[in-house]
């Protein structure tokens, strides 16, 4: 809030003419108000991460109190949450499930995008619908045979694969978004690929995808957060064992586990988080492009 | 809908002239069509395995009974009966759902907007405020969830400390039949980010010129939404309210994750919990569908819910598909 008042005492400064003074006042009581407005708003938006933080800083007795900031820094929560059975055993699943999963997820939907967006053939518009109708299927309308499949056909409750090698045959969400994103590469380079005799495979690896590198990784951002946030799939494939559960699923007993201890259930919580967002400080560009991608262009 | 591959096109030409062409023409399609089905095949077998056959087997189990151990025995339309007049959950999830998509959407198309607007407006350390305003967007949920039941905690949560600073009476949120579910939509207001990057793209494509003009008028500033931001957007704003009701068609994590936590009955395997805490009030759809499959094992009816979820999300992606057909793009 300090920061809008400060540019006020320019106002102060009496300069030429009353009508053009008038406009520099106008456009100063706007920047004052539209940066008050963003003040605020970030102030909802960041204020639960603070709070979270200050949280997990605390000691056991004082995050049942209703103190905002901690009386001493207990930094050592942190390391208390790595000793925590099963904690780590969560992160490794988890980084099993994200990584693995978006590694297939890339390399099998890559092909069907780009037949999608670069070939013409029959029934190619019924695909793209039935690819759209696929990404917006809720997961619990097929998840009955689904489960009943990977646990009573091919016993594999309680483990991650039942997630993981789904991923292998394309995702709808990642083959809409990267069809989407190789619609904007020019046919030219395709048709000038081809006439010099070059196959179609090689056409996509060597001159495609470099020139598709942003999309490619919009969609590994959002599959790897799609796994790592998930928690549906853990609870119905591995909720039975615990060495199979994954952080987003194990979060959550944590609570349970450590009944009254809010400052390691929020210790918990920021690790929770901060893989996801250092990923993004790192990648925001991609990031932003591909929200705007399915939402927008055209 | 052309059927030809772009080099079998320009091979057409030449056919009609020589007679080896119309073979070089129909081997050429033939391999093209196999080279198409070689780059779909992943998907093909995809969406066979993965979306056909389940979704057949879904409406197949809504008609049977089975519990997962005993064999499956025809039922006919009894599951169908039970969930739609003996199921006494089945018509609060319903409203549940529905309030979510109405109010929760709403919410979050309003705010994500006013938000888009406010980024466009912001002149000094925009960057910033847009990281700031995106950043709860990649909070993962089962984590905004925790951090917010906490944060909306009756007794010691800093909300209510400081609600009760200024005087205003504190809700027990999460605790509270009446305000678990709007609890839950500050939730998802809070992760409002993907909106505000999809509004603020879409309000810088908005001609300058209509603004211009419209200043020439003297319009004022209702007017200039009213008359010329709107109409350039609407678009943009039927896309976001069809894929918030989409996506409020398969609300499942968040409200589970903060009965659970709010109510105090933890345990992984889920099978003593009952979701819904406080009286039903966050029960939804696909919770439904959970705990019919997966803590009572009554498999059919659980696949009648499943296909009433499923009514409605193809009926939303059926409008969305119709109203922004443009949102596909031709691809030629």
């Amino acid at each position: 809030m300090t920061t809008t008042t400060a540019p006020a005492p320019a106002a102060e400064n009496r300069t030429p003419s009353p009508a053009r003074k008038q406009a520099g006042r106008k456009a100063l009581l706007h920047w004052i108000a539209v940066h008050s407005l963003g003040v605020a708003a970030a102030l909802f938006f960041v204020l639960p991460f603070v709070f979270v933080f200050l949280t997990s800083l605390m000691s056991d007795q004082q995050a049942l109190t209703r103190d905002l900031t901690p009386n001493s820094w207990h930094w050592d929560n942190y390391v208390k949450v790595f000793q925590v059975e099963g904690f780590l055993t969560w992160w490794r699943n988890s980084l099993l499930y994200a990584g693995l999963g978006t590694v297939l997820v890339v390399v099998s939907s890559i092909p069907v995008a780009y037949a999608l967006a670069k070939f013409r053939f029959r029934g190619r518009h019924l695909s793209l619908l039935l690819v759209i109708s696929m990404m917006m299927l809720p997961p619990q309308v097929i998840i009955i045979p689904m489960y009943l499949f990977w646990a009573k056909q091919l016993d594999l409750s309680g483990t991650l694969w039942p997630l993981i090698i789904p991923m292998a045959f394309g995702d709808a969400f990642a083959i809409f978004l990267l069809r989407q994103f190789l619609l904007t590469i020019p046919n030219e380079y395709v048709e000038a690929a081809r006439i010099d005799g070059c196959g179609e495979f090689r056409t996509l690896i060597r001159i495609v995808l470099p020139m598709a590198k942003p999309g490619v990784a919009a969609v590994a951002l959002f599959q790897f957060f799609y796994s790592w946030n998930d928690y549906f799939g853990p609870q119905i494939y591995a909720s039975e064992n615990p060495g199979a559960w994954t952080l987003s699923y194990g979060l959550e007993s944590f609570k349970g586990a450590h009944h009254t201890d809010w400052n390691l259930t929020m210790a918990a919580t920021v690790l929770v988080m901060a893989p996801v967002i250092l990923v993004f400080f790192f990648a925001q560009k991609a990031f932003v492009e591909g929200v705007t991608l399915t939402g927008v262009k055209g | 809908m052309s059927t030809d591959t772009l080099p079998a096109k320009a091979a057409a030409a030449p056919a009609a002239a020589s007679p080896g062409g119309r073979n070089t023409l129909r081997s050429k399609r033939r391999r093209n069509a196999l080279r198409t089905l070689a780059f779909m095949s992943p998907w093909l077998i995809g969406f066979g395995f993965f979306f056909a056959y389940p979704l057949v087997s879904t409406l197949y189990f809504s008609f049977m009974r089975y519990d997962g151990l005993n064999p499956p025995t025809w039922r006919g339309v009894e599951n169908w009966t039970y969930v739609f007049s003996d199921l006494p959950k089945f018509w609060p999830a319903m409203q549940n759902t529905l309030w979510l998509a109405v109010v929760m959407v709403s919410c979050r198309v309003v705010f994500g907007l006013g938000i888009g607007m406010l980024i466009t407006k912001i002149k000094t350390g925009a960057g910033i405020f847009r990281t700031l305003f995106y950043l709860p967007y990649l909070a993962p949920p089962v984590a905004a969830t925790l951090a917010f039941v906490f944060l909306l905690n009756p007794g010691t949560g800093p909300v209510n400390s400081l609600l009760e600073a200024v005087g205003i009476p504190a809700p027990s949120w999460f605790n509270d039949a009446d305000w678990a579910k709007p609890a839950l939509t500050v939730l998802a207001v809070w992760g409002v980010g993907d909106l505000m990057v999809i509004f603020m793209a879409a309000l810088l494509d908005v001609p300058k010129e209509q603004y211009e003009a419209a200043e020439l008028d003297g319009v004022s500033a209702w007017q200039r939404f009213r008359y010329v931001t709107l109409p350039n957007i609407s678009p943009i704003v039927l896309f976001a309210v069809v894929t918030g009701i989409i996506g409020a068609m398969q609300y499942y994590t968040q409200p589970i994750v903060a009965a659970k936590v709010a109510s105090g009955v933890m345990g992984g395997s889920g099978a003593t919990f009952q979701p819904g805490y406080p009286d039903d009030s966050t029960l939804t759809l696909p919770q439904l569908v959970y705990s019919l499959g997966f803590s009572q094992f009554n498999y059919g009816a659980a696949c009648v819910v499943a296909l009433v979820l499923f009514a409605f999300s193809m009926a939303f992606t059926a409008l969305l598909m119709r109203r922004r057909g443009g949102l596909i793009g031709s691809g030629d």
